[in-house]
């Protein structure tokens, strides 16, 4: 785990990028995290899956997969890759600042 | 008034939960078991047959001839369950009202879900063995197969069995060899995963084992489309592998009825099912049991057994008023085939990922090791399945919850 400040907040994040914990999380870092992440600009599609991670982390504990992105979001999954290239899943729940999805085996 | 218990599936969960409320109860539970078809494949032997290793007719037997005298069998499709009302409509508008539903309908394959996948070329040159006509027809596809690429695909989790791909892998090592093609067949293991299995320990034994067999491995790759025609599999940020054979495990989801049924599913079609009582999250009536359920441990047919004893104890105990038990740990098991009659055992729950060590103690037999043994523990296994495991009798010395002892724990 490392303590690092990302637009002047103290976050906790583990060796992969994650937050751990969600209620550090605000717009501000949720911003800069997503250009660490190589996306300069966070769309109003971008905030709509952002948001919607955050909302089922808090209400199931444990972020959405892509597949259930796809269905549940609002989104594509098409345009899920579009909008987090380098895969949705990982990369919208960082930039949304809740753990690594739960994958099952 | 005998209790009305209805079960939803005749396969692994549904037959041996009947059973084992059958012998608990007596005529003290009205129990209808509800399937539509007669016809229970042995899902391990799938595995086997696209290379010739198992005979398709050989691994089906009759759903009703698994259940025990007093068990009422009612060959029907579910049209919806009515989860406020407490009542099962069979198609036909045939009603079953119940006091207590167990779920047990496993996962469907949704292979239209994919682009392309059921487009031309399935079943040609694009094949699935997760059902018994899609492994029937690959074994033919591999006898005519004189070399070239083959690209095995995951598509997503959940799957059942998520070894499978990989036993498939090192089988078909294995089988061009014995061909003498090997050297003219091209293997490539395509996972959504970023290793070749989901926890670090076995991830690398098996990853391991794959390069040791000349199987190629491409990570994270989400599928977006499977081009028959065109021989490609085409990733959503646009990666490509190319076949001349693909065989895909589709995307799994609960089945249809759970999605007609308001309530009952999640959006999978899965039944949203806590994953240390096996008691529904929708209704405490409606408890559910192995693929059928959300809970994060493995679709195979060791967990739905686990699951079976803690189930049966949460049922007595529900139906008696008493507080549940929680102690199903997510204990899985699994052979695996690794080729040349050789196979790896792996041990498991929802805390302890498969690491080496023995099982089930210090002095068993190996884990994430192959060996022949463990071969013919997968081959005597079929024997128990139906003749201990489906009539609802413990398997000596393999208890609900998961060994320790005998794991070596931490890094290797």
């Amino acid at each position: 785990m490392a303590t690092v400040t990302i637009a002047g907040h103290t976050i906790d994040r583990n060796d992969e990028g994650f937050f751990e914990d969600p209620d550090q999380w605000n717009q501000e870092v949720a911003t800069e995290v997503a250009k660490e992440e190589g996306i300069e600009e966070l769309t109003p599609k971008h905030w709509q899956v952002i948001e919607f991670m955050r909302k089922e982390y808090f209400e199931k504990g444990t972020g959405p997969t892509v597949r259930m992105l796809g269905k549940t979001s609002g989104v594509t999954v098409k345009e899920l890759y579009q909008l987090f290239p380098k895969g949705p899943a990982k990369v919208a729940a960082k930039v949304a600042g809740i753990p690594k999805p739960r994958g099952c085996i | 008034m005998a209790h009305r218990i209805v079960i939803l599936g005749g396969g692994t969960g549904g037959t041996l939960m009947a059973n084992r409320l059958r012998k608990h109860y007596g005529s003290d539970a009205e129990i209808t078991v509800v399937d539509q078809d007669d016809r229970h494949v042995y899902q391990p032997g799938l595995l086997f047959v696209p290379f010739g290793l198992a005979d398709p007719e050989h691994i089906v037997r009759g759903r009703e001839r698994q259940l025990h005298k007093g068990i009422a069998f009612r060959l029907a499709a579910v049209d919806r369950v009515d989860i406020d009302e407490r009542i099962v409509t069979l198609e036909g508008n045939e009603t079953l009202p119940y006091d207590l539903l167990v779920v047990a309908t496993g996962a469907r394959l949704l292979p239209e879900e994919t682009e392309g996948l059921t487009g031309p070329g399935w079943n040609e040159k694009v094949f699935t063995f997760y059902d018994l006509d899609g492994a029937t027809a690959l074994h033919q596809a591999l006898e005519d197969f004189d070399g070239g690429r083959i690209a095995l695909n995951v598509i997503d989790m959940p799957i059942k069995c998520p070894v499978a791909p990989l036993e498939f892998s090192f089988l078909a090592d294995w089988y061009f060899q014995d061909r003498g093609i090997r050297d003219a067949v091209e293997l490539t293991y395509v996972t959504p995963l970023d290793g070749a299995f989901t926890k670090p320990t076995a991830s690398a034994a098996l990853g391991g084992m794959l390069e040791e067999k000349g199987v190629s491995l491409v990570t994270e790759f989400n599928t977006g489309e499977v081009d028959g025609p065109g021989g490609r599999i085409v990733s959503y940020d646009e990666r490509e592998v190319p076949f001349d054979l693909a065989v895909v495990i589709p995307l799994h989801g609960g089945a249809e009825y759970v999605e007609r049924s308001p309530g009952l599913g999640d959006e999978l079609g899965f039944v949203p099912t806590d994953e240390r009582t096996l008691q529904s999250k929708v209704r405490p009536e409606i408890f559910a049991i192995g693929d059928a359920t959300n809970v994060p441990a493995s679709k195979a047919g060791s967990v739905t057994h686990f699951e079976g004893e803690v189930l049966l104890e949460n049922i007595i105990r529900f139906l008696d008023g008493d507080e549940l038990d929680a102690s199903y740990d997510g204990h899985a098991n699994c052979f695996i085939e690794t080729g040349f009659h050789k196979a790896m055992l792996i041990d498991f729950n929802y805390d302890t990922e498969p690491l080496t060590g023995h099982f089930p103690s210090s002095v068993g037999v190996p884990l994430l090791k192959d060996s022949r043994l463990n071969h013919l523990g997968k081959l005597m296994f079929q024997w128990f399945y139906w003749h201990a495991l489906l009539p609802g009798r413990d398997i000596p010395g393999i208890g609900p919850d998961m060994p320790t002892s005998g794991k070596v724990l931490g890094p290797r």
